[in-house]
C-alpha cells in the first residue's frame, strides 16, 4: 500500500494491521453510509423473503394487496437503497485511501448522506403504508402519493451531490501531490462510476419532478412512453453504476488477497472507458417490445453501439481472475492450469464472496443478459419472471455478493473492530451464492414458460377466464422460491456478522488479520520451492474460463433464436 | 516495480507497455463473437419471421376504445341458435375478424377485453393498446410478450402456426387486480375441420398449440 509523505498528518489515522492512511471525515462518512445501507438490506430483505414466500404456490403467504406492497418495497430497498448507499460509502473510502487524500467538503457529504436518508425513509414509508403501491418502476398513469416522489427525488439529489465530491476529492488529490505517478486503479473505476453517476441521477430529476407535479395534478398530460424511455435511462444506469463499482471491489479485492494488479492497466482501463461511453446506452433493454421505436433506433442502443459495452465486461471477466492467476504463479502456485485458484483461501469469505460473484454474475447475469437484449429474443422473455431471474443473477450474485465480500474486509478495516461471528461469515458467501443462484435459474426456466412477473397468483383462481399452469411451472417455482429463502438466511447471517462487527469492540491491532497464507509460503509447502513455471501463455487458467464462459454463450444465444424461428410470425 | 490495483501506478510509461497474447487473443475472440451478434440480430430483421419492432401511432384513448367496439359489434360471432358467443363470468365477446383484418386488443384493468379467434396461416394486423394504465400482454404456451402503453398503438401482423386454444396473461403490474387478467385466443383451421367446439375449446384435427 502506499506510503507517501501525508499533507496534512492530523486528517488521518493509519491503520496498524494495513499501513493504510485513513482520512478520519472519509471514514466516518464510509462508515455510516455502508450501516445506513445494511439497515435498508435488512429491511428490504425481509419484504424479500415475505414475497419469496407468497409466490411459493404451496405457501402463498401474503394476502395480494400486501404482496404488491412488499414487492415495491422489496424492490427499491435492495435495489436503490442498499445498493447506493453502500456505493457511496466505499467510494469515499476509495478516492481517498489509496491515495492519501483528504475527503472534499465533508460538511457537503453529510448534508447529502440525510437527503438520502430521509429521501430513502419518506418513500420506503409510503409504500409500506399503501400509499405508493406502483412497484419500484412507477410507470404512469399508476399513480402514487406526491410524498413517495418527493422521497426519491431526495434521495437521487442527495446520491448526486456525493458524485462532485468525489471528482473534487480526486482532483484535489492531484494539485496537492498526495500521490505520485497515475492514481490507482481503484480510483479509477470510481472516477468512471462517479461520472455515470451524474447522468443517472440527473435523469432521476428529469423524469421524477414532472412525475411529481403530475401526481400533485399540476400537469395532466403525462406520456407513459416518455417515462419508460426517460425512467430506464434513471433505473438502468443505476444498475451500470453498480456493476462499475461491483468490478472496482473485484479489482480490489483481487489486489488485497494476493498483491494483483491488471495484466496490462491500459487494457483494464480502456475496459472502464468503454463503459463509461457505452453503458447508458443498455436502457434500451427494457424498451424493446414497446411501441414506438425504430428497428435502427433499437439496434444502436441495444447493441451497446457495436457491444463495446459487452466488450468491456469480457475483458474485465479475463483480467480479474487473470491478475489473480499472474499474481499467484509468480509465487509459485504455478501448476496445471488451475493450481493458482484451488489453493486460493476458499475458507475465507472475501475470497469465497468475491469469486463467487465473479462466476456467476458472469455465468447467470452477463450470458442471460447479452442474450435477452438482443432485440428479437427479448419478446419471448419481456415481463416473464426470467427478468427477475436474470437481475438476481446481476444484482444478487454479482453485484450483492461482492458487497458481502468487500463489507468482510472493509467494516474491520474502517471500525477498528473484529470481524464478529466468523463462522457465519464464512457460511454466508455460500449460502448466499447457491441460494441465489437457483432462484435466478430456476425463475429463468419458469419465465421461458410463461410465468409472468410481479404476480400475485399464477393459478388465476379468482379470474373470469382461469387457467393453470402445469405442475412442472409450479415446481419450477417452488424450487426458485426454495433458493431464496436459503439466500435469504445466507443474506440473514451476513447481517448478523456484520451489524455485529459494528457493534463490537475496538481493538489496538488485529482487528484485519492476514486474509490468506502467502501463495509462496504454500508454494515452498507444497513444492518445496516457489519458482515459476510460467511458459507461453500467462493466464492459461483464466482464458479456458473465459472460453468457457463463451461457449455457453453462443450454446444459449442460438438456442434462444432456435426457439423464436418455431413461434408466430410476427412483423 | 511492485503495486496492485490499489496503489498508484509509481511509473508513467504503463500506457505504452505491450499488451500479453493472453489478453490479445481474448479481445480478439470477444469481440468477433459481439459482432456475429450484431450481424446476426440485424440479419434476422430481414430474414427472420418474428421481429417486433412494428410501428406505432399515437392515439386517443376514446378513439382507440371506439375501434374496439365497432370491431365487436361486426364481428362478435354467433352460436348455433344466434345468441352472441361470450365466456366467463363477465362475458367476455368472442370476436373473429376477417382474415388479413384488424384486431383491436384494447386492454383495461383488470380484463381483457375480446378472445379472438383466428384462422391457422393467416396473418392479421393487431393494435395492441391500453385503456388505462401499461399492461403487459403475454401469448401462452408460445410466451410471447409485448408492451402495451395507454396512448399508443401498437401495430404488429401476427401470423398464427399452430391451432388451439391460447391463454393471454397480464405480466406487467397494473394495480391490485393485475393477477386476475386472465385471457383467451382461439387459432382454428377451418379448411381442416379445426373449429370452435362451442364449449371453450376446439375440436377435429390436429391441435397444435394447446395450453
Amino acid at each position: 500500500m502506499a506510503t507517501a509523505i501525508l499533507r496534512n498528518p492530523q486528517d488521518f489515522i493509519t491503520c496498524p494491521d494495513t499501513g493504510q492512511n485513513l482520512n478520519k471525515p472519509a471514514i466516518s462518512l464510509a462508515k455510516a453510509n455502508i450501516f445506513t445501507a445494511i439497515v435498508f438490506l435488512l429491511a428490504g430483505g425481509a419484504l424479500g423473503l415475505l414475497v419469496a414466500l407468497t409466490r411459493w404456490p404451496a405457501i402463498h403467504i401474503l394476502p395480494s394487496e400486501l404482496f404488491y406492497i412488499a414487492l415495491t418495497g422489496h424492490g427499491a430497498a435492495v435495489l436503490l437503497f442498499w445498493c447506493h448507499f453502500f456505493e457511496v460509502g466505499v467510494a469515499y473510502y476509495f478516492v481517498t485511501s489509496p491515495i492519501n487524500a483528504r475527503l472534499a467538503t465533508p460538511k457537503i457529504a453529510w448534508f447529502s448522506f440525510w437527503l438520502m436518508l430521509i429521501g430513502a425513509a419518506m418513500a420506503t414509508v409510503m409504500v409500506l403504508i399503501g400509499q405508493a403501491t406502483v412497484m419500484f418502476s412507477a410507470y404512469p398513469p399508476l399513480k402514487a402519493h406526491p410524498l413517495f416522489y418527493v422521497g426519491v427525488i431526495l434521495f437521487a439529489v442527495g446520491a448526486l451531490i456525493p458524485m462532485f465530491i468525489i471528482i473534487a476529492t480526486l482532483i484535489k488529490a492531484k494539485n496537492e501531490r498526495t500521490y505520485t505517478g497515475s492514481m490507482p486503479l481503484a480510483s479509477f473505476g470510481i472516477l468512471i462510476y462517479a461520472i455515470i453517476a451524474i447522468f443517472t441521477w440527473v435523469m432521476g430529476a428529469v423524469i421524477m419532478i414532472p412525475t411529481l407535479l403530475w401526481s400533485m395534478g399540476l400537469i395532466h398530460n403525462m406520456d407513459a412512453q416518455m417515462y419508460r424511455v426517460v425512467f430506464w435511462a434513471l433505473a438502468h444506469s443505476t444498475q451500470q453504476m453498480n456493476i462499475v463499482v461491483h468490478i472496482t471491489i473485484w479489482y480490489t479485492l483481487a489486489a488485497v488477497l494476493f498483491g494483483a494488479r491488471p495484466l496490462n492497466e491500459k487494457v483494464s482501463r480502456m475496459a472502464f472507458v468503454l463503459y463509461l461511453f457505452a453503458l447508458q446506452l443498455g436502457s434500451v433493454h427494457h424498451l424493446l417490445s414497446d411501441p414506438g421505436s425504430s428497428f435502427a433506433w433499437r439496434t444502436f442502443n441495444t447493441s451497446y453501439a457495436g457491444y463495446l459495452a459487452v466488450l468491456g465486461s469480457l475483458i474485465h471477466g479475463l483480467t480479474v481472475p487473470g491478475g489473480i492467476e499472474l499474481a499467484q504463479r509468480r509465487r509459485g502456485l504455478s501448476h496445471g492450469l488451475f493450481e493458482w485458484l484451488r489453493k486460493a483461501p476458499w475458507a475465507n469469505p472475501v475470497f469465497s464472496g468475491f469469486f463467487l460473484s465473479l462466476v456467476l454474475f458472469g455465468f447467470l447475469g452477463g450470458i442471460t443478459g447479452v442474450t435477452m437484449s438482443n432485440q428479437q429474443i427479448n419478446m419471448i422473455i419481456h415481463n416473464t419472471v426470467y427478468v427477475p431471474g436474470h437481475f438476481h443473477g446481476t444484482v444478487a450474485t454479482g453485484t450483492t455478493l461482492a458487497f458481502f465480500a468487500f463489507s468482510y474486509w472493509i467494516v474491520p478495516l474502517l471500525t477498528r473492530h473484529k470481524l464478529a461471528f466468523p463462522g457465519l461469515a464464512r457460511m454466508s458467501t455460500y449460502l448466499f451464492g447457491l441460494g441465489m443462484g437457483t432462484f435466478a435459474v430456476f425463475f429463468m426456466a419458469a419465465g421461458h414458460l410463461g410465468v409472468p412477473r410481479r404476480h400475485w397468483d399464477i393459478t388465476y383462481a379468482d379470474a373470469s377466464l382461469p387457467f393453470q399452469f402445469s405442475a412442472t411451472v409450479q415446481m419450477l417455482v417452488t424450487v426458485a422460491e426454495i433458493g431464496a429463502v436459503i439466500g435469504g438466511t445466507g443474506a440473514l447471517f451476513y447481517l448478523i456478522s456484520i451489524l455485529g462487527t459494528f457493534m463490537g469492540k475496538t481493538v489496538e491491532k488485529g482487528a484485519l488479520p492476514p486474509l490468506a497464507e502467502p501463495a509462496g509460503v504454500v508454494a515452498a509447502r507444497l513444492h518445496g520451492g516457489t519458482e515459476p513455471h510460467i511458459k507461453g501463455l500467462e493466464v492459461p487458467g483464466s482464458l479456458v474460463l473465459c472460453l468457457t464462459l463463451l461457449t455457453f454463450l453462443i450454446i444459449y444465444y442460438f438456442a434462444q433464436y432456435k426457439y423464436l424461428a418455431t413461434i408466430w410470425g410476427i412483423r | 516495480m511492485s503495486y496492485t490495483s490499489m496503489d498508484p501506478i509509481p511509473h508513467r510509461h504503463w500506457w505504452r507497455l505491450p499488451v500479453g497474447p493472453d489478453e490479445k487473443i481474448w479481445i480478439a475472440v470477444a469481440y468477433a463473437w459481439c459482432l456475429v451478434m450484431l450481424v446476426w440480430m440485424v440479419g434476422w430483421f430481414f430474414v427472420g419471421n418474428q421481429n417486433q419492432a412494428g410501428e406505432a401511432f399515437k392515439v386517443t384513448l376514446d378513439g382507440f376504445s371506439n375501434k374496439s367496439d365497432q370491431m365487436i359489434d361486426q364481428y362478435q360471432l354467433k352460436d348455433a341458435s344466434g345468441n352472441l358467443m361470450a365466456e366467463g363470468e363477465t362475458d367476455v365477446p368472442v370476436v373473429q375478424v376477417p382474415a388479413g383484418g384488424n384486431v383491436y386488443i384494447a386492454a383495461h384493468q383488470f380484463e381483457w377485453p375480446i378472445i379472438p379467434v383466428l384462422e391457422l396461416g393467416k396473418t392479421y394486423v393487431f393494435h395492441i393498446s391500453s385503456l388505462d394504465v401499461d399492461h403487459g400482454f403475454s401469448l401462452l404456451p408460445i410466451v410471447l410478450n409485448l408492451q402495451l402503453i395507454p396512448g399508443y398503438d401498437y401495430v404488429l401482423r401476427f401470423t398464427p402456426n399452430k391451432t388451439g386454444v391460447y391463454r393471454i396473461t397480464c405480466n406487467e403490474y397494473c394495480g391490485l387486480g393485475h393477477h386476475l387478467m386472465a385471457g383467451k385466443l382461439y387459432v382454428i383451421d377451418t379448411a381442416h375441420g379445426v373449429v370452435l367446439d362451442g364449449k371453450g375449446g376446439v375440436k377435429g384435427g390436429e391441435i397444435g398449440g394447446a395450453i
